[in-house]
């Protein structure tokens, strides 16, 4: 039952696409398709629920005549896919309420309208998806649709690389993602998940199966190296949609990744987990440290998605390393950290995205260096945004910490294993976490400070007034969540239980038989954490110190110099911009990484020009990797251009060439 | 009666491996002409020996068709292009002839190899077909391969199409179906080719493909 109202769902949403074709001009066409995507999402997501909660997430399949005509398409719901259902439909819903205000001040509806919904359809097809060619076609289809997007606005030559090389990076990974299904499914085609499932693999298929796999699901959840097409895709479709590109996209990404190599690999192996460690550190500190150094706030955001999803795959990377070894009860703590951290994102970051939209909106720019002051202008947004901010870099009692903390808990029992790489490995990319969290925090510190106080820094952002109710909504609506999931997380594990017991086989102790709504990841000799005790103390404490100081501030008049802030010149270019906020940390690691450099240029004696402080630094995986890889293609399509132009004797000898060399291999092949 | 069934139609297989060969070396367009109708006649008696030994009446059709196309409509037609066309009767070659039966021998060689490797256990009749057929097909690739002239092409180009009738005819239990669309198939080929052959003369005066290139501003 519940895979049909899954595909009913799909199939709605597919109609809404046709429906955003036809009335895109119309102010309606907006209104009816972002309200049929919210109705739709809804639905889905209250069947999920009762199918995660209520059903235990028993399997419930469905076999459609269509697609290759002997294995036909396959549908599935597990426990998994509908807690992954859920994190899609969440984020589509409120991107589709947030759309219905926002959508407003679209310049060009019928770019956006066909393809959202479309879009959502992909990603809830792909987590469907119990098939290889199912998932495959759902996969692209998801890719292309949020490509459209991606072009929606693309007369801008920014946006038209970004959509030329997601097209490319897309692409591959999907060839990647073919090839690792074609080895899995074997040569005798076994193409359902549940032949993949029960098939025993040849000892050299894992290794090529993950890489494959790591290139194609990586490229579209953004592992380093191969993130360089999200910072300039994700920021480049309208705010809703970057919302759920970076928001919900990214956990479909990781969603396939933990289908095949949990589900229908399920041989894990030490080494594989320490690979998944290594990319998911050196992911988190690159993403966050390129986020730190952007002065786009949109790129910003979706530099910090790169950080958060090295976060999920370290915990990925843990829960194979765990399993391998038979912890069970470990591997099944870094699983629900995983998965714990994935929703997380996708509430925080789709809340983050949506403030982003609501302020270019408002002010019609993404240079952080050009606004400022914007909570006296936009409270309610710049509220949400706070709220959003606080939540990414983990502070609690946000619902960012407890993940977090999940993860530190799932790393403090690696001295347990028995591999001395691993032993050395995971404490390393447990310091590795712990400085990315403390430069998240000063991220957002800059994100929110630089964006919303301070002083305006130019005339359109002191001119901004607050967005429509209707987005105000969607952020509060999220920014609740995050508060929720934050002091309740009890709740959350235990209902992520039957997911990761369906691939691991264990799960977490039952959390609702702790006392006060507190959560005991091990033991509790070992470490608890209560959320909702924390935000009482919070909010008790800073009543208290609101009312003492209310209490016994005096009222008496003092004449004083003014405090001018630190700012004696009162031109709002003195205030710290992006740029001057992330100098120390460039300082310390920008010389290395981003082989950044500083030059002041003083003007020439007599010169009343001011002088210049230019700062200029590289993407060494840019200029190291793809900036090559161009290069030699570009090379060898040189050099082979000189095909096109053959006499047709000479094409014909090709040919037989080819096939006398094929025929020779055959004849010699022992 | 099974060995002297098995020798005929090797016989006859083997004769047109040899006709292949005669055609490798021949420079003269008439006699390339009518090197291609006998090596049609002999794929028709070849057919049609296949008929009587599998009792499979529908290969006679097959037979009767290469006989009639091959044998004698198409060869006729090309002599009747080439003399309306006043068309050069001598064919340059690219290799020289002795190279060229050099490669055609390694070629036969190749074939027999890699088919007696890959069908041990099939009908050893059907396998020396197959390998024979195999040869013809490689050396009309190498025919068309070495001639500079159109109607040279189209001549290698259908005594690769008898090969693979040879092939066809060779295994048992074919269906008709599929004689009859490759026997069309090249039958369009041929109409097509021939409409081109008309526009390229049309145009440069030639039917040279040389002219192609230069025409294109291509080296060779």
């Amino acid at each position: 039952m519940p895979v049909q109202i899954a595909l009913w769902s799909v199939a709605a949403l597919l109609a809404t696409a046709i429906v955003g074709v036809a009335r895109a001009r119309a102010a309606a066409g907006r209104v009816l398709v972002y309200g049929t995507s919210l109705a739709v999402c809804g639905v889905t997501i209250l069947s999920a629920l009762i199918h995660l909660l209520a059903a235990g997430g028993e399997a419930a399949t469905l076999a459609l005549p269509l697609g290759i005509p002997w294995i036909g398409a396959r549908f599935r719901i597990d426990a998994l896919a509908a807690f992954f259902l859920v994190v899609v439909n969440l984020g589509g819903a409120a991107a589709s309420l947030y759309g219905i205000g926002y959508g407003r001040h679209e310049e060009a509806p019928q770019r956006v309208l066909p393809f959202f919904p479309a879009f959502l359809a992909g990603m809830n097809l792909v987590v469907l998806a119990d098939d290889a060619f199912t998932f495959l076609l759902s996969w692209e289809f998801m890719s292309l649709a949020s490509w459209a997007l991606v072009m929606a606005h693309h007369r801008d030559a920014e946006n038209a690389r970004a959509g030329y090389i997601y097209l490319v990076m897309a692409s591959f990974g999907t060839l990647a993602l073919l090839l690792a299904f074609g080895l899995l499914a074997g040569a005798d085609g076994g193409y359902t998940f549940a032949a993949m499932r029960a098939a025993t693999h040849a000892p050299w298929v894992m290794p090529l199966a993950l890489a494959l796999l790591l290139l194609g699901a990586g490229s579209k959840a953004g592992l380093v190296p191969l993130h360089v097409w999200l910072p300039l895709a994700h920021p480049a479709a309208p705010s809703h949609v970057s919302a759920l590109m970076s928001g919900v996209m990214t956990k479909v990404a990781v969603y396939g990744f933990i289908r095949v190599v949990f589900d229908l690999i399920a041989a894990p192996s030490w080494w594989a987990g320490m690979l998944l460690l290594f990319l998911g550190g050196a992911t988190a500190l690159l993403g966050i440290l390129h986020a730190l150094m952007e002065r786009d706030f949109k790129r910003l955001l979706a530099y910090s998605t790169i950080e958060n999803i090295g976060v999920i795959f370290v915990n990925l990377g843990l829960a194979l390393a765990f399993q391998a070894n038979g912890f069970a009860a470990a591997a099944a703590l870094a699983l629900t950290a995983a998965l714990f951290h994935a929703l997380n994102h996708s509430l925080f970051k789709s809340l983050l995205f949506f403030g982003a939209g609501a302020v270019l909106s408002a002010t019609g720019t993404r240079d952080m260096d050009r606004l400022g002051g914007l909570i006296h202008r936009m409270p309610a947004t710049g509220f949400a945004f706070l709220v959003g901010c606080v939540a990414i870099s983990a502070l609690p009692p946000l619902n960012g910490f407890v993940s977090e903390w999940l993860t530190f808990q799932a790393i403090l029992l690696s001295p347990g294993l028995p591999q001395w790489g691993l032993k050395v490995m995971v404490p390393a990319v447990g310091a590795v976490l712990a400085l990315s969290a403390a430069l998240v925090a000063a991220c957002f510190v800059k994100a929110f400070g630089v964006t919303f106080l301070g002083r305006a820094r130019s005339e359109v952002c002191s001119a901004a007034c607050e967005v429509d109710r209707i987005p105000l909504i969607a952020m509060g609506l999220f920014a609740t969540l995050c508060l929720l999931l934050g002091i309740l997380p009890g709740l959350v594990i235990d209902a992520l239980a039957p997911s990761v017991a369906s691939v691991l086989g264990a799960r977490m102790p039952v959390q609702m038989h702790v006392p006060w709504l507190s959560i005991v990841p091990i033991a509790e000799s070992r470490s608890s954490y209560n959320g909702l005790l924390l935000f009482a103390f919070i909010a008790v404490s800073a009543v208290l110190a609101m009312l003492v100081i209310h209490r016994f501030a005096s009222r008496a008049l003092r004449r004083a110099p003014p405090w001018d802030c630190g700012y004696p010149d009162a031109n709002p270019a003195t205030q710290y911009t992006a740029v001057s906020f992330a100098q120390p940390v460039r300082r310390v690691f920008g010389t290395v990484v981003f082989r950044a450099c500083e030059q002041v240029r003083m003007p020439p004696p007599g010169s009343l020009a001011p002088a210049r402080l230019d700062v200029a630094q590289r993407d060494l995986v840019w200029d190291g990797l793809y900036a090559p890889l161009a290069r030699a293609i570009g090379v060898a399509s040189q050099r082979l251009n000189v095909l096109q132009f053959l006499t047709i004797r000479r094409y014909l000898s090709l040919v037989f060439l080819a096939l006398v060399g094929l025929l020779l291999v055959l004849a010699l092949w022992p | 009666m099974e060995g002297l069934a098995f020798d005929i139609a090797h016989l006859l297989a083997g004769g047109l491996v040899l006709v292949s060969f005669m055609m490798l070396y021949q420079d003269r367009l008439y006699a390339l002409l009518n090197l291609f109708a006998l090596h049609a006649v002999v794929l028709a008696l070849s057919v049609a020996w296949q008929a009587h030994v599998q009792g499979a009446p529908h290969l006679y059709i097959t037979a009767a068709i290469a006989l009639v196309f091959k044998a004698i409509v198409i060869p006729v037609a090309l002599h009747r292009i080439v003399q309306r066309l006043g068309i050069h009767r001598e064919i340059e070659t690219v290799i020289g002839v002795g190279p060229t039966m050099l490669a055609g021998m390694g070629l036969v060689a190749l074939a027999i190899s890699v088919m007696l490797q890959a069908t041990p256990e099939a009908d050893p009749l059907a396998r020396e077909d197959l390998a024979f057929a195999l040869a013809v097909i490689l050396l009309g690739l190498l025919t068309m391969v070495t001639r500079r002239n159109a109607v040279g092409q189209v001549v290698g180009f259908m005594s690769l199409e008898n090969g693979l009738i040879l092939a066809a005819a060779g295994a048992k239990g074919m269906p008709l179906v599929v004689e009859i669309s490759v026997a069309f198939s090249v039958l369009i080929a041929f109409i097509v080719i021939g409409i081109f052959l008309f526009r390229i003369r049309e145009r440069f005066d030639t039917v040279d493909i040389q002219a192609l290139d230069r025409h294109r501003g291509e080296r060779r």
